[in-house]
Protein backbone atom coordinates (compact mmCIF):
# COMPACT_ATOMS: atom_id res chain seq x y z
CA UNK A 1 0.00 0.00 0.00
CA UNK A 2 1.24 3.49 -0.82
CA UNK A 3 2.50 5.63 2.06
CA UNK A 4 0.15 8.46 1.11
CA UNK A 5 -2.81 6.10 1.49
CA UNK A 6 -1.88 4.99 4.99
CA UNK A 7 -3.49 7.15 7.67
CA UNK A 8 -1.34 7.49 10.79
CA UNK A 9 -3.40 10.12 12.62
CA UNK A 10 -7.16 9.85 12.21
CA UNK A 11 -7.97 13.09 14.02
CA UNK A 12 -5.96 15.24 11.65
CA UNK A 13 -5.76 13.03 8.53
CA UNK A 14 -2.00 12.67 8.57
CA UNK A 15 -0.48 9.98 6.34
CA UNK A 16 2.64 7.90 6.65
CA UNK A 17 4.04 9.86 3.70
CA UNK A 18 3.62 13.11 5.68
CA UNK A 19 5.48 11.63 8.63
CA UNK A 20 8.30 10.33 6.46
CA UNK A 21 8.67 13.68 4.69
CA UNK A 22 9.08 15.47 8.03
CA UNK A 23 11.61 12.92 9.23
CA UNK A 24 13.60 13.54 6.03
CA UNK A 25 13.42 17.28 6.70
CA UNK A 26 15.17 16.73 10.01
CA UNK A 27 12.22 16.73 12.42
CA UNK A 28 13.09 13.53 14.20
CA UNK A 29 11.44 13.89 17.61
CA UNK A 30 7.77 13.61 18.47
CA UNK A 31 7.42 17.20 19.70
CA UNK A 32 8.68 18.56 16.36
CA UNK A 33 6.39 16.26 14.36
CA UNK A 34 3.46 17.33 16.53
CA UNK A 35 4.05 20.98 15.73
CA UNK A 36 4.58 20.30 12.02
CA UNK A 37 1.69 17.90 11.46
CA UNK A 38 -0.69 18.33 14.44
CA UNK A 39 -0.25 14.64 15.34
CA UNK A 40 -1.23 14.18 18.97
CA UNK A 41 -3.18 17.46 18.98
CA UNK A 42 -6.58 16.09 18.00
CA UNK A 43 -9.44 14.85 20.19
CA UNK A 44 -7.78 11.47 20.87
CA UNK A 45 -4.58 13.23 22.00
CA UNK A 46 -2.28 10.76 20.29
CA UNK A 47 -3.82 7.58 21.59
CA UNK A 48 -3.96 6.18 18.06
CA UNK A 49 -0.90 7.68 16.43
CA UNK A 50 1.74 7.92 19.09
CA UNK A 51 2.95 4.31 19.03
CA UNK A 52 2.86 4.29 15.21
CA UNK A 53 4.92 7.45 15.03
CA UNK A 54 7.26 6.28 17.74
CA UNK A 55 8.00 3.25 15.57
CA UNK A 56 8.70 5.41 12.50
CA UNK A 57 11.06 7.64 14.50
CA UNK A 58 12.81 4.59 15.94
CA UNK A 59 13.30 3.12 12.46
CA UNK A 60 14.53 6.41 11.02
CA UNK A 61 16.95 7.23 13.83
CA UNK A 62 18.06 3.61 14.42
CA UNK A 63 17.00 3.69 18.04
CA UNK A 64 15.06 1.26 20.17
CA UNK A 65 11.38 2.22 20.55
CA UNK A 66 11.82 2.54 24.30
CA UNK A 67 14.42 5.27 23.70
CA UNK A 68 12.05 7.41 21.63
CA UNK A 69 10.00 9.76 23.83
CA UNK A 70 6.40 10.47 22.78
CA UNK A 71 4.33 13.60 23.30
CA UNK A 72 3.43 14.96 26.72
CA UNK A 73 0.08 13.73 27.99
CA UNK A 74 -2.18 16.66 28.81
CA UNK A 75 -5.57 17.04 30.40
CA UNK A 76 -8.45 16.49 29.54
CA UNK A 77 -8.77 12.75 28.99
CA UNK A 78 -11.92 13.23 26.90
CA UNK A 79 -13.57 16.34 25.50
CA UNK A 80 -15.88 18.15 27.93
CA UNK A 81 -18.19 21.05 27.09
CA UNK A 82 -17.16 24.39 28.55
CA UNK A 83 -20.69 24.95 29.91
CA UNK A 84 -20.57 21.60 31.68
CA UNK A 85 -17.31 22.63 33.31
CA UNK A 86 -18.89 25.94 34.31
CA UNK A 87 -21.91 24.21 35.80
CA UNK A 88 -19.71 21.83 37.72
CA UNK A 89 -17.26 24.47 38.87
CA UNK A 90 -16.82 24.96 42.58
CA UNK A 91 -17.91 28.46 43.52
CA UNK A 92 -15.05 29.98 45.42
CA UNK A 93 -16.52 33.43 45.85
CA UNK B 1 34.82 26.07 17.86
CA UNK B 2 34.40 29.78 17.16
CA UNK B 3 31.37 31.97 16.43
CA UNK B 4 30.85 35.66 15.80
CA UNK B 5 27.61 35.60 17.75
CA UNK B 6 26.03 33.01 19.99
CA UNK B 7 22.27 33.35 20.37
CA UNK B 8 20.79 31.52 23.36
CA UNK B 9 17.25 30.35 22.65
CA UNK B 10 15.51 29.18 19.47
CA UNK B 11 12.11 30.66 20.20
CA UNK B 12 10.59 33.27 17.90
CA UNK B 13 12.96 35.94 19.30
CA UNK B 14 16.19 33.98 18.81
CA UNK B 15 15.14 32.82 15.33
CA UNK B 16 14.19 36.34 14.25
CA UNK B 17 17.44 37.79 15.59
CA UNK B 18 19.45 35.08 13.81
CA UNK B 19 17.64 35.74 10.54
CA UNK B 20 18.01 39.52 10.71
CA UNK B 21 21.72 39.31 11.55
CA UNK B 22 22.41 36.84 8.73
CA UNK B 23 20.37 38.86 6.25
CA UNK B 24 22.51 41.89 7.05
CA UNK B 25 25.60 39.91 6.10
CA UNK B 26 26.85 38.49 9.40
CA UNK B 27 28.58 35.14 9.11
CA UNK B 28 29.24 32.33 11.56
CA UNK B 29 26.21 32.73 13.80
CA UNK B 30 25.30 29.93 16.21
CA UNK B 31 21.91 29.45 17.90
CA UNK B 32 21.83 27.11 20.91
CA UNK B 33 18.63 25.74 22.44
CA UNK B 34 18.36 23.28 25.29
CA UNK B 35 15.30 21.64 23.73
CA UNK B 36 13.43 21.52 20.40
CA UNK B 37 12.37 24.40 18.11
CA UNK B 38 9.58 26.46 19.80
CA UNK B 39 9.81 24.46 23.05
CA UNK B 40 9.58 27.62 25.16
CA UNK B 41 6.76 30.16 25.35
CA UNK B 42 6.67 30.44 21.55
CA UNK B 43 5.19 26.97 21.03
CA UNK B 44 2.68 27.50 23.84
CA UNK B 45 1.39 30.95 23.00
CA UNK B 46 -1.89 32.32 21.69
CA UNK B 47 0.01 33.90 18.77
CA UNK B 48 -2.30 36.88 18.55
CA UNK B 49 -0.97 40.02 16.89
CA UNK B 50 -2.36 43.38 17.89
CA UNK B 51 -1.53 47.07 17.65
CA UNK B 52 -4.12 48.26 20.16
CA UNK B 53 -1.74 49.20 22.96
CA UNK B 54 -1.73 51.86 25.62
CA UNK B 55 1.90 52.96 25.36
CA UNK B 56 3.65 54.50 22.39
CA UNK B 57 6.55 52.02 22.52
CA UNK B 58 4.29 48.97 22.30
CA UNK B 59 2.16 50.55 19.53
CA UNK B 60 5.21 51.23 17.37
CA UNK B 61 6.76 47.80 17.94
CA UNK B 62 3.48 46.11 17.03
CA UNK B 63 2.72 48.23 13.98
CA UNK B 64 6.15 47.74 12.41
CA UNK B 65 6.03 44.03 13.21
CA UNK B 66 2.67 43.64 11.47
CA UNK B 67 4.11 45.33 8.41
CA UNK B 68 6.76 42.60 8.44
CA UNK B 69 4.24 39.76 8.89
CA UNK B 70 2.23 41.04 5.92
CA UNK B 71 5.06 40.13 3.54
CA UNK B 72 6.84 37.54 5.70
CA UNK B 73 6.02 34.58 3.48
CA UNK B 74 7.74 36.21 0.49
CA UNK B 75 10.55 37.86 2.43
CA UNK B 76 11.47 34.59 4.15
CA UNK B 77 10.77 32.52 1.00
CA UNK B 78 8.72 30.14 3.11
CA UNK B 79 7.06 27.28 1.26
CA UNK B 80 4.57 26.50 4.01
CA UNK B 81 1.65 28.59 5.21
CA UNK B 82 2.18 30.94 8.17
CA UNK B 83 -1.65 31.13 8.43
CA UNK B 84 -1.67 34.90 8.87
CA UNK B 85 -5.22 36.14 9.28
CA UNK B 86 -5.97 39.82 9.67
CA UNK B 87 -9.49 39.83 11.02
CA UNK B 88 -8.83 42.15 13.89
CA UNK B 89 -9.00 42.21 17.67
CA UNK B 90 -12.29 43.15 19.30
CA UNK B 91 -11.43 44.42 22.77
CA UNK B 92 -14.42 44.72 25.07
CA UNK B 93 -14.83 47.48 27.66
CA UNK B 94 -16.83 46.32 30.65
CA UNK B 95 -17.52 49.67 32.28
CA UNK B 96 -17.45 53.39 31.56
CA UNK B 97 -13.99 54.13 33.04
CA UNK B 98 -12.50 51.38 30.90
CA UNK B 99 -14.25 52.73 27.82
CA UNK B 100 -12.83 56.20 28.60
CA UNK B 101 -9.34 54.73 28.86
CA UNK B 102 -9.88 52.96 25.54
CA UNK B 103 -10.88 56.18 23.85
CA UNK B 104 -7.54 57.71 24.96
CA UNK B 105 -5.74 54.62 23.66
CA UNK B 106 -7.51 54.89 20.29
CA UNK B 107 -6.39 58.53 19.98
CA UNK B 108 -2.80 57.49 20.65
CA UNK B 109 -3.11 54.57 18.21
CA UNK B 110 -4.63 56.74 15.47
CA UNK B 111 -1.91 59.35 15.92
CA UNK B 112 0.63 56.62 15.15
CA UNK B 113 -1.26 55.50 12.03
CA UNK B 114 -2.98 52.48 13.62
CA UNK B 115 -6.55 52.17 12.23
CA UNK B 116 -8.31 51.31 15.51
CA UNK B 117 -11.81 52.61 16.26
CA UNK B 118 -14.33 52.75 19.09
CA UNK B 119 -17.47 50.68 18.62
CA UNK B 120 -20.85 50.65 20.33
CA UNK B 121 -22.38 47.41 21.60
CA UNK B 122 -24.56 47.19 18.45
CA UNK B 123 -21.58 47.72 16.15
CA UNK B 124 -19.65 45.03 18.03
CA UNK B 125 -22.48 42.56 17.47
CA UNK B 126 -22.10 43.03 13.71
CA UNK B 127 -18.61 41.60 14.07
CA UNK B 128 -19.30 38.91 16.70
CA UNK B 129 -23.07 38.33 16.86
CA UNK B 130 -23.16 35.95 19.84
CA UNK B 131 -21.78 38.29 22.50
CA UNK B 132 -23.73 38.73 25.72
CA UNK B 133 -24.84 42.37 25.47
CA UNK B 134 -25.04 42.76 29.23
CA UNK B 135 -21.37 41.79 29.58
CA UNK B 136 -19.86 44.92 28.00
CA UNK B 137 -20.57 48.60 27.30
CA UNK B 138 -18.52 49.17 24.15
CA UNK B 139 -15.37 48.01 22.39
CA UNK B 140 -12.45 48.91 20.21
CA UNK B 141 -11.61 47.18 16.96
CA UNK B 142 -8.62 47.21 14.65
CA UNK B 143 -9.00 45.27 11.43
CA UNK B 144 -5.29 44.82 10.70
CA UNK B 145 -4.65 43.00 13.99
CA UNK B 146 -4.77 39.22 13.77
CA UNK B 147 -3.23 35.84 14.31
CA UNK B 148 -0.46 33.56 13.01
CA UNK B 149 0.52 29.92 13.42
CA UNK B 150 3.40 30.16 15.91
CA UNK B 151 5.08 26.93 14.81
CA UNK B 152 5.02 27.87 11.16
CA UNK B 153 6.10 31.47 11.71
CA UNK B 154 9.06 30.37 13.81
CA UNK B 155 9.93 27.71 11.26
CA UNK B 156 9.86 30.37 8.53
CA UNK B 157 12.52 32.41 10.40
CA UNK B 158 14.45 29.25 11.25
CA UNK B 159 14.62 27.89 7.69
CA UNK B 160 15.50 31.31 6.25
CA UNK B 161 18.28 31.73 8.83
CA UNK B 162 19.58 28.23 8.07
CA UNK B 163 19.67 28.97 4.36
CA UNK B 164 21.78 32.04 5.15
CA UNK B 165 24.28 29.85 6.97
CA UNK B 166 23.18 30.12 10.61
CA UNK B 167 23.95 26.97 12.62
CA UNK B 168 21.39 25.65 15.08
CA UNK B 169 22.23 23.30 17.95
CA UNK B 170 19.15 21.75 19.57
CA UNK B 171 18.99 19.74 22.80
CA UNK B 172 22.13 21.55 23.92
CA UNK B 173 22.12 23.67 27.07
CA UNK B 174 24.23 26.75 27.80
CA UNK B 175 25.84 26.12 31.18
CA UNK B 176 28.34 28.92 31.56
CA UNK B 177 29.49 32.15 29.94
CA UNK B 178 33.11 33.12 30.53
CA UNK B 179 33.89 36.81 31.02
CA UNK B 180 37.49 38.02 31.28
CA UNK B 181 38.42 41.67 31.91
CA UNK B 182 34.82 42.63 31.40
CA UNK B 183 34.71 40.98 27.97
CA UNK B 184 32.84 37.85 26.95
CA UNK B 185 35.26 35.20 25.70
CA UNK B 186 33.43 31.90 25.68
CA UNK B 187 30.08 30.13 25.89
CA UNK B 188 30.17 26.67 27.43
CA UNK B 189 27.36 24.23 26.70
CA UNK B 190 26.94 20.60 27.69
CA UNK B 191 28.34 19.66 24.27
CA UNK B 192 30.63 22.45 23.02
CA UNK B 193 32.93 25.26 24.04
CA UNK B 194 32.33 28.17 21.71
CA UNK B 195 34.79 31.07 21.52
CA UNK B 196 32.85 34.29 20.99
CA UNK B 197 32.73 37.91 22.11
CA UNK B 198 29.02 38.45 21.47
CA UNK B 199 26.15 36.67 23.23
CA UNK B 200 22.44 37.32 22.68
CA UNK B 201 20.24 36.28 25.58
CA UNK B 202 16.92 35.24 24.01
CA UNK B 203 16.24 32.57 26.61
CA UNK B 204 12.63 33.58 27.31
CA UNK B 205 11.55 32.37 30.75
CA UNK B 206 15.18 31.63 31.62
CA UNK B 207 16.63 35.00 30.59
CA UNK B 208 17.25 35.99 34.20
CA UNK B 209 19.33 32.85 34.80
CA UNK B 210 21.40 33.61 31.69
CA UNK B 211 21.98 37.15 33.03
CA UNK B 212 23.15 35.64 36.32
CA UNK B 213 25.81 33.69 34.40
CA UNK B 214 27.56 37.00 33.59
CA UNK B 215 26.67 38.79 36.81
CA UNK B 216 24.01 41.03 35.25
CA UNK B 217 20.80 41.38 37.18
CA UNK B 218 17.85 41.44 34.77
CA UNK B 219 14.71 42.56 36.64
CA UNK B 220 12.29 40.05 35.14
CA UNK B 221 10.37 37.09 36.51
CA UNK B 222 8.55 34.13 34.99
CA UNK B 223 5.01 33.06 35.72
CA UNK B 224 2.72 30.37 34.40
CA UNK B 225 -0.09 31.39 32.05
CA UNK B 226 -2.59 28.74 31.12
CA UNK B 227 -4.52 28.25 27.90
CA UNK B 228 -6.87 25.70 26.37
CA UNK B 229 -8.07 24.53 22.97
CA UNK B 230 -11.48 23.24 21.87
CA UNK B 231 -12.61 20.86 19.17
CA UNK B 232 -12.59 22.43 15.68
CA UNK B 233 -15.87 23.69 14.18
CA UNK B 234 -16.82 25.62 11.04
CA UNK B 235 -15.71 29.24 11.06
CA UNK B 236 -17.91 31.44 13.23
CA UNK B 237 -15.48 34.03 14.61
CA UNK B 238 -13.17 36.38 12.71
CA UNK B 239 -11.39 38.48 15.33
CA UNK B 240 -9.64 37.77 18.59
CA UNK B 241 -12.02 38.63 21.42
CA UNK B 242 -10.49 40.01 24.57
CA UNK B 243 -11.10 41.94 27.75
CA UNK B 244 -8.59 43.18 30.30
CA UNK B 245 -11.09 43.60 33.13
CA UNK B 246 -12.82 40.28 32.42
CA UNK B 247 -9.35 38.80 32.07
CA UNK B 248 -9.55 36.64 28.94
CA UNK B 249 -8.72 36.29 25.27
CA UNK B 250 -10.41 33.94 22.81
CA UNK B 251 -9.64 33.28 19.17
CA UNK B 252 -10.84 30.84 16.52
CA UNK B 253 -7.80 29.72 14.55
CA UNK B 254 -7.98 28.76 10.84
CA UNK B 255 -7.91 25.07 11.79
CA UNK B 256 -11.33 25.66 13.38
CA UNK B 257 -10.56 25.20 17.06
CA UNK B 258 -10.88 27.96 19.64
CA UNK B 259 -7.90 28.98 21.75
CA UNK B 260 -8.60 30.79 25.00
CA UNK B 261 -6.59 31.89 27.99
CA UNK B 262 -6.57 34.10 31.03
CA UNK B 263 -4.03 35.06 33.65
CA UNK B 264 -4.15 33.61 37.14
CA UNK B 265 -4.37 36.37 39.77
CA UNK B 266 -1.46 36.41 42.24
CA UNK B 267 0.39 33.77 40.29
CA UNK B 268 3.64 32.72 41.98
CA UNK B 269 6.86 33.61 40.20
CA UNK B 270 8.38 30.34 39.03
CA UNK B 271 9.16 28.15 36.04
CA UNK B 272 6.07 26.02 36.64
CA UNK B 273 4.07 25.44 33.44
CA UNK B 274 1.61 22.82 34.64
CA UNK B 275 -2.17 22.75 34.10
CA UNK B 276 -4.74 23.37 36.83
CA UNK B 277 -8.42 22.56 37.23
CA UNK B 278 -9.01 26.01 38.69
CA UNK B 279 -7.94 27.60 35.40
CA UNK B 280 -10.41 25.38 33.57
CA UNK B 281 -13.21 26.41 35.96
CA UNK B 282 -12.50 30.13 35.73
CA UNK B 283 -12.00 30.08 31.97
CA UNK B 284 -15.28 28.20 31.47
CA UNK B 285 -17.18 30.64 33.71
CA UNK B 286 -15.74 33.68 31.93
CA UNK B 287 -16.37 32.53 28.38
CA UNK B 288 -19.89 31.27 29.17
CA UNK B 289 -20.67 34.73 30.53
CA UNK B 290 -19.22 36.68 27.58
CA UNK B 291 -20.23 34.38 24.73
CA UNK B 292 -22.57 31.57 25.88
CA UNK B 293 -22.56 29.95 22.44
CA UNK B 294 -18.86 29.14 22.78
CA UNK B 295 -19.77 27.27 25.95
CA UNK B 296 -21.23 24.54 23.73
CA UNK B 297 -17.76 23.57 22.53
CA UNK B 298 -15.77 20.73 24.05
CA UNK B 299 -12.36 21.39 25.53
CA UNK B 300 -9.79 19.00 24.11
CA UNK B 301 -6.60 19.99 25.83
CA UNK B 302 -5.06 22.53 28.19
CA UNK B 303 -1.46 23.51 28.86
CA UNK B 304 0.67 26.29 30.32
CA UNK B 305 3.62 28.46 29.34
CA UNK B 306 5.85 31.11 30.83
CA UNK B 307 5.27 34.83 30.62
CA UNK B 308 8.58 36.58 31.22
CA UNK B 309 7.50 39.82 32.86
CA UNK B 310 9.32 43.17 33.26
CA UNK B 311 8.42 45.90 35.77
CA UNK B 312 6.72 48.12 33.14
CA UNK B 313 5.30 45.22 31.08
CA UNK B 314 7.41 46.24 28.12
CA UNK B 315 10.35 44.29 26.73
CA UNK B 316 14.04 44.70 27.40
CA UNK B 317 15.76 44.82 24.00
CA UNK B 318 19.21 46.11 24.74
CA UNK B 319 22.95 45.74 25.07
CA UNK B 320 23.84 45.52 28.76
CA UNK B 321 25.26 48.88 29.86
CA UNK B 322 27.88 47.16 32.03
CA UNK B 323 28.98 44.40 29.69
CA UNK B 324 29.61 45.21 26.05
CA UNK B 325 28.72 42.35 23.74
CA UNK B 326 25.96 41.02 25.99
CA UNK B 327 22.61 41.61 24.29
CA UNK B 328 19.25 40.94 25.89
CA UNK B 329 15.80 40.32 24.38
CA UNK B 330 13.38 39.32 27.12
CA UNK B 331 10.69 40.60 29.48
CA UNK B 332 8.05 40.56 26.74
CA UNK B 333 5.39 40.21 29.42
CA UNK B 334 3.22 37.95 27.29
CA UNK B 335 3.62 39.70 23.93
CA UNK B 336 6.93 38.66 22.48
CA UNK B 337 5.49 36.70 19.64
CA UNK B 338 3.89 39.69 17.94
CA UNK B 339 6.97 41.91 18.47
CA UNK B 340 9.48 39.38 17.15
CA UNK B 341 10.22 40.98 13.76
CA UNK B 342 11.16 44.23 15.51
CA UNK B 343 13.14 42.36 18.16
CA UNK B 344 15.28 40.90 15.39
CA UNK B 345 15.57 44.21 13.59
CA UNK B 346 16.57 46.20 16.69
CA UNK B 347 19.09 43.72 18.13
CA UNK B 348 20.75 43.13 14.75
CA UNK B 349 21.13 46.87 14.20
CA UNK B 350 22.64 47.25 17.67
CA UNK B 351 25.17 44.49 17.02
CA UNK B 352 26.10 45.99 13.66
CA UNK B 353 26.27 49.52 15.10
CA UNK B 354 23.50 50.69 12.82
CA UNK B 355 20.95 53.27 13.83
CA UNK B 356 17.50 52.09 14.87
CA UNK B 357 14.45 54.04 13.74
CA UNK B 358 12.88 53.63 17.16
CA UNK B 359 14.71 55.05 20.20
CA UNK B 360 16.61 52.28 22.01
CA UNK B 361 16.13 54.16 25.29
CA UNK B 362 12.58 52.84 25.49
CA UNK B 363 13.85 49.29 25.85
CA UNK B 364 17.14 49.69 27.70
CA UNK B 365 18.05 47.56 30.69
CA UNK B 366 18.76 50.28 33.22
CA UNK B 367 15.53 52.21 32.67
CA UNK B 368 14.08 50.66 35.83
CA UNK B 369 16.76 52.10 38.08
CA UNK B 370 16.11 55.63 36.85
CA UNK B 371 13.70 58.02 38.48
CA UNK B 372 11.60 58.47 35.41
CA UNK B 373 10.13 55.10 34.60
CA UNK B 374 8.38 54.44 31.29
CA UNK B 375 4.62 54.57 31.34
CA UNK B 376 3.43 51.15 32.51
CA UNK B 377 1.39 49.22 29.94
CA UNK B 378 -2.15 48.65 31.30
CA UNK B 379 -3.59 46.88 28.29
CA UNK B 380 -2.55 43.35 29.19
CA UNK B 381 -4.15 40.01 29.98
C1 LIG C 1 -0.29 31.07 27.27
C2 LIG C 1 0.47 32.12 26.54
C3 LIG C 1 -0.16 32.92 25.59
C4 LIG C 1 0.54 33.91 24.90
N1 LIG C 1 -0.11 34.63 23.93
C5 LIG C 1 0.59 35.52 23.20
C6 LIG C 1 -0.04 36.23 22.13
O1 LIG C 1 -1.22 36.05 21.87
N2 LIG C 1 0.71 37.11 21.41
C7 LIG C 1 2.04 37.32 21.68
O2 LIG C 1 2.66 38.13 21.01
N3 LIG C 1 2.66 36.67 22.68
C8 LIG C 1 1.97 35.77 23.44
N4 LIG C 1 2.60 35.12 24.46
C9 LIG C 1 3.99 35.46 24.77
C10 LIG C 1 4.97 34.83 23.81
O3 LIG C 1 4.77 33.44 23.79
C11 LIG C 1 6.41 35.10 24.24
O4 LIG C 1 6.60 36.45 24.56
C12 LIG C 1 7.38 34.75 23.12
O5 LIG C 1 7.08 33.49 22.57
C13 LIG C 1 8.79 34.77 23.64
O6 LIG C 1 9.66 34.22 22.68
P1 LIG C 1 11.17 34.02 23.02
O7 LIG C 1 11.81 33.47 21.81
O8 LIG C 1 11.70 35.29 23.57
O9 LIG C 1 11.18 32.97 24.25
P2 LIG C 1 10.87 31.40 24.24
O10 LIG C 1 9.95 31.01 23.18
O11 LIG C 1 10.52 31.04 25.64
O12 LIG C 1 12.26 30.76 23.86
C14 LIG C 1 13.35 30.71 24.74
C15 LIG C 1 14.18 29.50 24.40
O13 LIG C 1 15.38 29.53 25.17
C16 LIG C 1 15.75 28.22 25.47
N5 LIG C 1 16.66 28.24 26.63
C17 LIG C 1 16.41 28.70 27.88
N6 LIG C 1 17.49 28.55 28.66
C18 LIG C 1 18.46 27.99 27.88
C19 LIG C 1 19.81 27.58 28.11
N7 LIG C 1 20.40 27.71 29.31
N8 LIG C 1 20.50 27.04 27.09
C20 LIG C 1 19.92 26.88 25.86
N9 LIG C 1 18.66 27.25 25.60
C21 LIG C 1 17.94 27.80 26.59
C22 LIG C 1 14.44 27.51 25.74
O14 LIG C 1 14.55 26.12 25.54
C23 LIG C 1 13.50 28.18 24.74
O15 LIG C 1 13.33 27.42 23.54
C24 LIG C 1 1.92 34.13 25.18
C25 LIG C 1 2.57 33.33 26.12
C26 LIG C 1 1.87 32.33 26.79
C27 LIG C 1 2.59 31.48 27.80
Amino acid sequence: MRDDKIIICRCEDVTLADVKRCLEEGYTNFEDLKRQLRVGMGPCQGQTCSALIQREIAKFTHKAMKDVPIQKTRPLIIGVELRAIKDGAIDES
Amino acid sequence: MKANQVIIGAGISGCSIAYHLAKKGMKNIVVVDKSYLTSGATGRCGAGIRQQWGTEANCILAKKSIEFFETAKEELEYEGDIEFKQEGYLILATDKPELDRFSKNVKLQNSLGIPAKLLSVEESLKIVPYLNTSAFVGATFCQTDGHLNPFKMTEAFYLAAKRLGVQFFFFEEVKEIIVENNKITKVITDKHEIDTSVVVNAAGGFAKEIGDMVGIDIPVFSENHEILVTEPIEKIQGPMLMSFTQNFYCQQVPHGSFLMGRSTPNQVHSHDISSSWSFLDEMAKTICHIAPKIGELRVIRQWGGSYNVSPDKQPIIAEAENLKGFYIACGFSGHGFMFSPMTGEIISNMILNRKNEISPDLFKLNRFSEKELNAVEQSVV
